[in-house]
């Protein structure tokens, strides 16, 4: 790797100003969480930040106390984003209360990489589709065409693509937008808290990014309302093979149950669009109803409805329909 | 392996030469680092930034090494080619293979996924640190029982995530073992034997040795 300076961070604050002060000198900076994919770009050289090229700087920030503490008060669950995500999957009341979050954590590559890798660099990876990935100037690097449109787009978006056709790589995303997270994000200007569909952007409002960060701003943390009593939940991951890859597809559905009866669901789809997907029209067949074989098939169909497969990447349509019914029905007839 | 004489060029050993190759290129790096301009005539004057350094301290199979680290370097160039720990190595360079998986505080990780810089005040264990009082452990013994190792590239990483599974879950099922060993790939495609061997050690010993 080329020579870059690691700087040890203190406070969030101080990353921050760190970042600015980078900038300012007319150097290019990022901040690193567990670093797994940021070096990974680096040996490459892929373009991480359009315009800025390789960091120069990196701020540290696994020396930011407490950044990786999950603390649980009265209606509202924090987990800051330096949190491991094998801690996400080991921590009891992530696994109890939050499921589809710890089986989203347990789904993402390797133990070594769960060890390493951290919940706020897992939502803000950036994607892997195989042409940003290898050096093309798409749009995702800069440039200004997608490769995929004409390319070989298997692995591409069937959802709320245009111009870029990457799906969003993160496993924890739809997770944590079907918990209905907010985001916080620290920057110089303070912080703000945002909503998923504010934090994730579509390609035809910035082709270049994925998220509404800025160079110099931080996800510092996210925040679940903690669910009742009758919420279950669960993240199912389909892979090309067992383990240790990216989802082709995958759904994370939250049940608000009333015995039998749904009173409220929230279904986010992955591996199908440039952000975590939510399906409303799904989510509305659900509520108020006991869930049936039926229903779920039906809730399957109009999760796909609307969608515009690319010429190599149908076969993610029926994918999702049958994902998303088994999911449904499983976890509305789990007891 | 180690401590050939310089004589004895009928006798060189593979690691002894690349040994005095990298002490070579040590040298030739050397004006680097202290930032040097470079000025001769009808070419412009370039000065060469110093490579930025850290003082960090780490624990490396119970021995403390206090050292300055490039920035840059991972952890694994840090064991393999600053401390002489060749033990764990590098498949692929990039997070995919787990050739370089060594113990971070207990824990199996990437080595070439992290820096050393990283690893400031931490305990690290490579596959030199399993040995006990000159003796394998159980789980190096059973990999030798089984012929786990085929080729034996992947094996150090192998022995790391096996190592950390067993001091997890003393007794693990197949399938536990499967599942905690997908990050580290055989090309020799010798998975059936390393699963069994990682069984018969919990079977022997209930743990895999480390520390």
């Amino acid at each position: 790797m080329k020579a870059f300076t690691n700087q040890n961070a203190r406070t969030l604050d101080e990353a921050v100003a760190l970042a600015q002060q980078a900038l300012r000198d007319g150097r290019s900076v990022s901040f690193v969480g567990g670093g797994t994919d940021l070096l990974q770009l680096m040996k490459d050289k892929v373009v991480n930040r359009p315009g800025s090229g390789d960091p120069d700087v990196l701020v540290n920030l696994k020396t930011v106390e407490g950044l990786d503490e999950v603390t649980s008060s009265g209606q509202v669950v924090t987990i800051g984003g330096l949190t491991t995500l094998e801690a996400l999957v080991e921590h009891p009341v992530i696994r109890d209360r939050l499921t589809v979050l710890a089986e989203a954590a347990e789904s993402v590559a390797t133990p070594q990489i769960r060890h390493t890798g951290t919940l706020a660099g897992n939502v803000v990876q950036r994607p892997w589709c195989w042409y940003y990935r290898n050096g093309f100037p798409c749009y995702k690097a800069g440039g200004n065409r997608c490769f995929s449109i004409a390319g070989e787009n298997q692995l591409h978006a069937i959802f709320g693509g245009g111009p870029s056709y990457i799906v969003h790589p993160s496993d924890l995303a739809p997770a944590l937008v079907a918990l209905d997270a907010t985001f916080r994000v620290v920057g110089p200007e303070g912080e703000r808290t945002l909503s998923g569909p504010d934090f994730f952007v579509l390609p035809s409002q910035d082709a270049e990014h994925e998220n509404v960060l800025a160079d110099d701003e931080v996800l510092a943390s996210v925040a679940l309302p903690a669910p009742g009593d009758g919420v279950r939940s669960a993240y199912h991951k389909i892979m090309d093979r067992e383990a240790w890859t990216h989802a082709l597809v995958s759904a994370a559905v939250v049940l608000d149950m009333d015995g039998d009866v749904c009173r409220e669901a929230r279904i986010v789809l992955g591996g199908v669009a440039p952000v975590p997907w939510r399906v409303p029209g799904a989510e509305a067949l659900l509520a108020g109803q006991r869930v049936t074989p039926e229903l779920a098939r039906e809730v399957g169909a109009a999760a796909v409805a609307g969608a515009r497969p690319l010429s190599k990447n149908a076969y993610k349509i029926p994918l999702t329909r049958g994902v998303v019914e088994r999911t449904v029905l499983a976890l509305a007839t789990s007891a | 392996m180690e401590g050939k004489p310089e004589d004895d060029g009928g006798d060189l050993t593979r690691r002894g030469f690349l040994g005095g190759t990298g002490a070579a290129l040590v040298v030739a790096g050397v004006p680097t680092l202290g930032g040097v301009g470079v000025e001769e005539e009808g070419v412009s004057t370039q000065l060469l930034e110093a490579v930025p350094q850290t003082a960090i301290r780490v624990t490396v199979n119970g021995t403390e090494h206090r050292v300055e680290v490039e920035d840059r370097w991972t952890l694994n160039e840090f064991l393999r080619d600053h401390i002489g720990l060749t033990g764990s190595k590098i498949g692929c360079n990039r997070g995919e293979c787990g050739a370089c998986t060594v113990l971070l505080d207990g824990e199996p990780v990437y080595s070439c996924s992290t820096l050393a810089v990283w690893a400031d005040g931490r305990e690290i264990v490579t596959v030199e640190g399993l040995e006990r009082g000159g003796d394998v452990s159980p789980l190096q013994q059973a990999f030798m029982d089984h012929n786990a190792a085929q080729c034996g590239f992947c094996t150090p990483g192998q022995l790391m995530t096996a190592t950390a599974l067993l001091d997890r879950i003393p007794q693990p099922t197949t399938g536990e073992v499967r599942e905690a060993m997908v990050g580290n790939l055989c090309r020799c495609s010798n998975y059936n034997a390393i699963v069994e061997a990682v069984l018969a050690a919990a079977a022997t010993s209930g743990s895999g040795g480390a520390q």
